[in-house]
Order: structure tokens, then sequence, then C-alpha cells
């Protein structure tokens, strides 16, 4: 027994626990939400979301293989995001410009290969130092001027957002009669990634080295954070600011060069996802979601880059899953709405957290509560 | 059959994995003021909780005047006439002295205040106990010490008749302590009841009757104040004997290490400087302190010297090199430690583990890093070095989040740090802050030894006593100057008070 409780006492063991909560508790929500629309198919229509692409398992495994590896693609940038945020996180700092600088990532990428005819390599180079830029515009602002960083990233965001409507509708790049951007594969070839183990996906064209870069980048954040005194800087100022001060680390430098690698990160994401060709760009209204889905992720994760990798796959899963929700019984838009409900959950897994770890807590504040309380009753 | 006006009998309170409260009576008599002693965590903030009806305890009664009660929350502490100072005051600033007092119970007819009654009811009372106030100044313009006789004609004013202290003296003058503790002793003659929180042995033999001694959460006994001696109140509070005075021979200072000239530093609240034309020296050898009252520049000085603050002019020299406008980093790789005021705020990461914060400003080294990436094996021998070393005591050893280490031991562990690493100079803010006894008595002796070693070592701390045992110079700062400096051998509690108040000022160093 004593053993048993220690285990779930233990940080990591506490944030899976809270993870898996809040998507299990957002999957029943969104069955109850399902219910009350039609109850009649309700079941019918959450086992069509968690099935998902495995009902292609009947057709033929090559079928089945071939969505799987989509799944993956698709899974890419979200994944990414979260990871920029995350690392942003861990150093303190709240880098909602991830959707912004996604957003220059994709008009980088996307030009260069469209419009410039480069090489893939130096197209997904583009997206990364565009990110980067981005990101940095903020920390500058943040270093120099102490302007909070949210406040210029979600600016920051519109602007990208505009800049790419711009840049990308243009003649060079956009296919003016279907208003989307030009197939990479028929106008530069050579800008699209690599392929990777495309048999074994059934020959899906869209696996490229992204999937292997995607953990890659996790893997080096990981090792970035816990391994270097670069991240034992960062997460020191994470923690505590003051504390970092006095032991003469250069807040100003870290702060630009935290939102510089997130933005980087940012901007890889779009440019591996983009760079595939599973995706075209089209004018939109609205800053990329990416951005922040990502942060909902980056929590689910459990603020672990490992961890991320996963909470990014699940909400890809049921994000895809609203696809084969049978429009006839329900709006389309419910899988969106259940989606955003679990994404909303995500943002709880924090406070799922603190519950578990109750017990504990209470002891911490009772030594210090006396002089609060009495202070009512005088 | 004595008459106590209250009792906790056998109270025992207990949290996941420690038991705070371990089987303790505290019996109050009437009129009498009763000293409760007692290291930090041993028990006597739950106590308190306990009876404010904050926690409810597993096992024990309360008595009032002889009938058991039951209180389950701070208004019933309130009906049954228990009041407390708190240590930090529980007042508005902006409020006037009436204002303050009467808040939380105004008179009113028809939702209208009817202060006219108050303030008769205010002055009766202030007029019986002679506690000088004026009701109408803003609590923002007048002393502490005024301050802290508002807070206890708050009690009053509500007809509390058990007053509880929580360490009323901390943030007083010599004169003004001298000034309270007789405010008590009228107060007990008058009849009410007074609960003396406090580990300043001093005043409980000046001012107590009887004293009861908590011990890591276990009563160790009550005694009369007129039949015991300091040295045994504390060895009864320590478990051991401990030594008040700190061993130490006469100084031999040598060269000048630190040399600071005129330094201002801006305030960042008011116009004027909050610190003014400082100008002192710092000896290799010697232990020089800087006394005053809190609030009176030191931070903001501390601050300046060690880079944390902007300094707005003035000259710093270390060694004889100018590093007035250098980094911290620069400060702390060219002779400079510091152990700041506030672990939590500056000292400590208190998410990293005890290993991490060992090597918080030494992680770029090339003992500690190799390609940007840390040397884990080397961090973690060095950090069990230190705290073998330094008695560091933790949980899990080097992995241990500091945040769940005790205070002094998270306190030592700083210290550790300052002292291990490469310096000519220590600066020491506080060092001893919320320390018991025995880390204190540790901390001083580690600091003389670091002085015997040939370091120059600059004190910066608000408690005398500290300041008298360890100095061998002292330098009192009133709002932002230093007005005097004075020989601990030579000068008195009192001669130091009047300094640090402001009535009196070295008008020779001034003109130096």
């Amino acid at each position: 027994m004593q053993t048993k409780e220690s285990f779930f006492k233990r940080p990591g063991v506490q944030t899976l626990l809270a993870s898996v909560l809040c998507a299990v508790l957002g999957i029943i929500i969104g069955f109850i939400i399902l219910w009350f629309m039609n109850a009649e198919h309700a079941s019918e229509g959450m086992g069509a979301i968690l099935t998902n692409f495995f009902k292609y398992r009947v057709a033929s495994s090559k079928t089945l293989m071939k969505y799987m590896g989509s799944f993956l693609v698709n899974s890419v940038p979200v994944i990414l995001c979260a990871e920029a945020i995350l690392f942003a996180y861990k150093a303190g700092l709240f880098n909602i410009g991830a959707a912004g600088q996604y957003a220059v990532g994709i008009i980088a990428s996307l030009y260069t290969s469209l419009a410039l005819g480069w090489n893939w390599f130096f197209c997904l180079l583009a997206a990364i130092v565009a990110g980067g830029i981005w990101g940095l515009i903020a920390g500058i602002f943040k270093a120099y001027f102490n302007v909070n960083e949210v406040i210029a990233g979600i600016m920051l965001n519109w602007i990208g957002l505009y800049i790419c409507n711009i840049i990308l509708g243009g003649e060079a790049c956009m296919n003016q009669s279907k208003s989307e951007t030009y197939e990479i594969s028929e106008v530069n070839p050579s800008g699209l990634l690599p392929g990777f183990m495309q048999d074994f996906f059934g020959g899906n064209q869209y696996m490229t080295i992204a999937i292997p870069l995607t953990i890659i980048v996790a893997i080096v954040i990981l090792v970035v954070l816990n391994k270097t005194t670069f991240g034992y800087e960062l997460k020191a100022t994470g923690h505590n600011k003051e504390a970092a001060k006095y032991a003469g680390m250069n807040a100003k430098r870290n702060i630009m060069l935290t939102l510089l690698i997130s933005g980087a990160i940012a901007g890889m994401a779009a440019g591996l996802f983009y760079l595939t060709g599973i995706e075209h760009y089209k004018i939109a209204s609205s800053v990329p979601g990416m951005g922040f889905t990502g942060i909902a992720v980056a929590f689910l994760g459990g603020l672990n880059p490992i961890g991320t990798i996963f909470a990014g796959l699940f909400v890809e899963y049921i994000t895809l899953g609203g696809q084969y929700l049978n429009t006839n019984y329900y709006n389309p838009q419910v899988a969106d709405l259940m989606i955003a409900i679990i994404i909303y959950l995500c943002g709880f897994v924090l406070f799922f957290k603190t519950i578990l770890n109750r017990p504990g807590k209470v002891k911490v504040n009772a030594n210090a509560e006396p002089a609060n309380t009495a202070k009512k009753e005088v | 059959m004595e008459d106590y006006v209250i009792e906790m009998l056998h109270i025992t309170k207990e949290f996941p994995g420690i038991i705070a409260n371990d089987d303790i009576t505290l019996q109050l008599k009437r009129g009498e003021i009763h000293a409760l002693l007692g290291e930090n965590g041993a028990g006597k903030s739950t106590l308190m909780s306990v009876l404010f009806g904050l926690y409810t305890p597993e096992k024990g009664v309360i008595k009032k005047d002889g009938k058991e009660v039951k209180i389950n929350n701070p208004n019933d502490a309130t009906d049954l006439g228990i009041g407390m100072v708190h240590q930090h005051f529980m007042l508005v600033d902006i409020f006037s002295v009436l204002d303050n007092i009467i808040l939380g119970s105004e008179p009113s007819k028809f939702g209208f205040l009817t202060k006219a009654e108050a303030r008769k009811k205010v002055m009766d009372l202030s007029n019986k106990y002679n506690l000088k106030v004026d009701p109408d100044a803003l609590i923002e313009d007048i002393t502490v010490g005024m301050q802290q006789r508002v807070e206890i004609l708050k009690m009053l004013y509500r007809d509390n008749d058990i007053l509880i202290f929580d360490e009323p003296t901390a943030v007083l003058t010599p004169q003004e302590i001298d000034e309270l503790m007789k405010i008590m002793k009228d107060l007990a003659a008058e009849g009410k009841s007074i609960l003396f929180i406090t580990h300043k042995l001093n005043e409980i033999m000046e001012v107590a009757d009887r004293c009861s001694i908590l011990r890591k959460g276990k009563y160790i006994g009550t005694v009369d104040v007129a039949d015991t001696t300091k040295e045994e109140l504390s060895s009864m509070m320590v478990g051991r004997n401990v030594k008040f005075a700190v061993d130490k021979e006469e100084a031999k200072p040598t060269n000048e290490v630190l040399k600071v000239e005129n330094v201002c530093v801006k305030s960042k609240i008011h116009s004027n400087d909050s610190v003014h034309n400082v100008s002192f020296n710092v000896r290799a050898g010697e232990i020089v302190c800087i006394a005053g009252i809190d609030g009176n520049g030191q931070t903001e000085f501390v601050g300046a010297l060690t880079g944390l603050d902007d300094i707005s002019s003035g000259k710093i020299t270390l060694c004889g090199e100018d590093i007035t406008k250098k980094s911290i980093r620069y400060k702390n790789t060219h002779g400079m430690s510091h152990i700041p005021e506030d672990r939590h705020k500056h000292g400590l990461v208190l998410d990293y583990s005890l290993e991490e914060n060992m090597i918080l400003q030494r992680y770029f080294e090339p003992a500690f890093q190799k390609g940007g990436m840390i040397k884990k094996k080397e961090m973690r021998a060095y950090s069990d070095r230190l705290a073998n070393a330094f008695d560091v005591r933790s949980g899990q050893g080097a992995i241990t989040k500091v945040r769940s280490m005790s205070g002094g031991n998270q306190q030592k562990a700083i210290v550790a740090r300052e002292m291990d690493r490469e310096h000519e100079l220590l600066i020491a803010v506080q060092p001893t802050r919320g320390l018991d006894v025995g880390a204190i008595e540790y901390i001083h002796k580690e600091i003389v030894k670091e002085r015997d070693a040939g370091k120059a070592i600059l004190l910066v701390s608000l408690e005398l006593d500290e300041v008298m045992n360890l100095s061998d110079r002292i330098l009192v700062m009133y709002e932002g100057e230093i007005v005097g400096e004075v020989d601990p051998k030579k000068t008195t509690l009192q001669e130091l008070g009047l300094y640090m108040s402001g009535a009196k000022r070295d008008d020779r160093r001034e003109a130096k």
C-alpha cells in the first residue's frame, strides 16, 4: 500500500493521470452532446469518431496504412507548434504568437518553393528563419520595452496573417481559378520534402522526413531543457526571474533567444507541413488555429516534449474523427465543437493535477494560514 | 483552583507526515503575561490557529473560564474576547487611525456611521492605557510604533480581554520596545490576559510572568520567569546549551577590499533618493555591519551594490577595481559573494533541486559544463560536498527540491554556496532571518571563520543582537543615509537606538 501511494504521488505519474482524465472527460462530454442532438445515433457517432480511419482495416491493410500516414502528417504541425509553446513556457514566456510565426512560416516555405523554385532544404530553412524572426520581434519588444509577449504576439499574429494573404494571394503562388496555392509537385518538385517510408505507409506520397524530424526536434528540446547550461538558464528564468538575475544570467538575451527559438520551431511546423504538398494555402480571414491548439496540446502533454507528441496525436485523432461522423444525423460542426471541448479541458490539466495533489497542498498552506484568516475577524 | 481564563488542554494536531502539536497544554491566568517560546516550526503558529478555530485538533479541549468551548472559526474566537496583534500589521494605509480602529465593527445608525461615539470610546481607551495616538492621522504617516498602538487599540475597542502579541518587537527600535513592554504591563495590571509569542529571551525575562516552551511540536514545560534564567529557557527551547555571545578574537583588518563613495539610489516610490550619499569602506578581516530599522534604504543600497538595482550616482570599488557599472555576472566572478535578504525571491530557484541551486552562479564554469552540457556527476559531487561541509539536511539529498526543505536548511544551502565560491567580499543581508537559535549560532560561527580567513564581510542586519555580537564596526543607516559609525564594544543598545530612530546623528561624519 505504501509503495502504491508514493507511486501515485510521483509528479510524472500525476501529470499523466491528469492528462488522461482530461481526454476521457472530453470524450464523455462529447458523447453527452451527441446524445442531446440525436440520442438514437449517439453511440454510433461516437464510435465513428473513435474508430476513425481504423474502419479501413476491413478494406485492406494498405489503405489503412495510407490513412495512418496522412494522420501522422497532419499531426506534425500541431505537435511542433505545441513544442514551440512548451519551450517558451519553460522559460516563463507565453508564446501565443506561435500562430503568427506559423503563418510567416507558410509564407516563407511556399513562396520560396513556388515563386522562387528553391530546393526543399532552403525552403524549410526559410520557414524556420521567418518564424524565428517573427518570434524575435516579440522578444525584442519584451526585452527592451517591457511589452508583454502576449500582446505583441497577438498583434503579430494578425500582421502575419495579412502579409500571408497578400504574398501568397499573388499570381506567383496562387492558382487564381482555384483560389488556392499551386501544387508544389507540379511547379517545383525539388521543393517537396524527401519521402520517408512511403511504401510502408501504403504508398502515401505525403509521408516525408517531416515525421522523423518532428521526433528529433522533440528529443532535442528535451535534451536542451534538461542537459544543457542554456536549458538550465531558461528554466531558472522561468521558475524565478529574480533569482536568475541574482545569479547573473542575462535576462534580455535569454528572452530574445527563447522567443527566437520558439518562433523558429513554429515556422518549422509550417514548413514541414506545407512542403509535403498535403495542404494548400487558401486566403484566410482568421489566424491559423495551430498556434492556439498547440497551447492546449502542450498542456495536455504535461509540458513534456515527449508527452506533447502523444497529446498532439490524440488531438489530431479526434479532429480527424469528426470527418467520419454521419452528416445525416449530425451537423458537421459538431466535431469541431467536441474538439473545442476537449481542447478546453486540456487547459484544466494543471487544475486536475492540483486536485490530485490536494492532500499535500493543504499542509503547506496550513502554516501560513492563521495570519491571513485572523485578519478578517479583527 | 487557579483562575485560568483560557486553557488549551492536551491539544494534538496532526498533518500528513507530521505532528504539529503533540499533547500541548497551555493555561493562561487572568491578568498575567504569558510568554510562548519556541523555535521556528515548534508549533506556535499551529497552536494559535487552533485557538482561533482555523484548525480542529484531533485531541484536546479548549476551556474559557473553566467551561469547555468549541471554537470552529475566527468569529467564535472574537466572541470569546480573543484578539491578536500580528507581526505584520493589518492596517489600511490610507485610512485614518480612527477609521482603522473601527473597521469591521463600525457603529452606525440607519446605515450611517456614527463616528463621534466611536471617537469618544477610542480616546477614552487611549487615555486609560496611555496609548498615545492621533485619531485623525493617516496610517502611512505615523511611525511603526504608533501603528502598533493602533493595533492594540483595535483589540481594546472590541472589548477583547485575551490579547495575543505575535512577535511584536521585531519591527521596533529599542526605545519603542521599552514603551511596548510598559504598555503590556499596564494592560495586564488592568486585568487583561496577554499571550506573548516571541523568541527573544530578554523580553521574556523583562515582562513575562510565566513562560511555556514548545519544541518540535512537543510541550516542554511551563516555568515561572522569576525562578529561571535565560540560559535555562534557551536550553529548554533548543534542547541543548546555546552560547549567546559569538566567540571571536579582535579583528585584524588589512587592506581595503570594498570602497563605496557617495552612492545614491533613486527611490522607486517617491522623488527623493532612497539611498543618499553613502560612503564607507570594508577591509579584509573585518565585519562591518549596516544596522537600521527595516525600510531605511538598506535593501536599495545592497541592490545597487550587487547590481540588482540601478545606481544613480557614486562609485563602488572592489579590490581596487571600479565595478560601479559592471554586470552582476562580472561582480559574481570577480570577488563578490552575496547572501541575499530574501532567500525565496533571489537566493534560490525553489523548483530546482538542491544540486541545481548549488551551482546557480557557477553552472557555466568549466568545472560544471563541457560544450554547453552540464556535468551532472560533478554537480552532484559538488553539492554533496557542500551539503556535507555545511550540514545542509534534505529529504532526498542532492535531488531534493529546495521548496520542500526547511527554511533553515535553505538558508544554510545559500550560505554554503556563497562561502564556497571564490570571493574577497561577502555581503550577508539578514543571514539569519527567520532561523532558529541553533542555526543562527552555526551561521554566525561560519561568518566569523570567514573573517578570520581574511575575507571582508559586509553584514546588513535588523537584529540588534546580531549587530552587536558579530560586527567589528557598525554603521547606522537612517532614511537612506549613514548617520553614525560606532564601535560595538563602546556603544549601548540605547545609543544605537537613538541613531536608528534618527534622534541622533554624527555630524562629524557628515562633514568628512
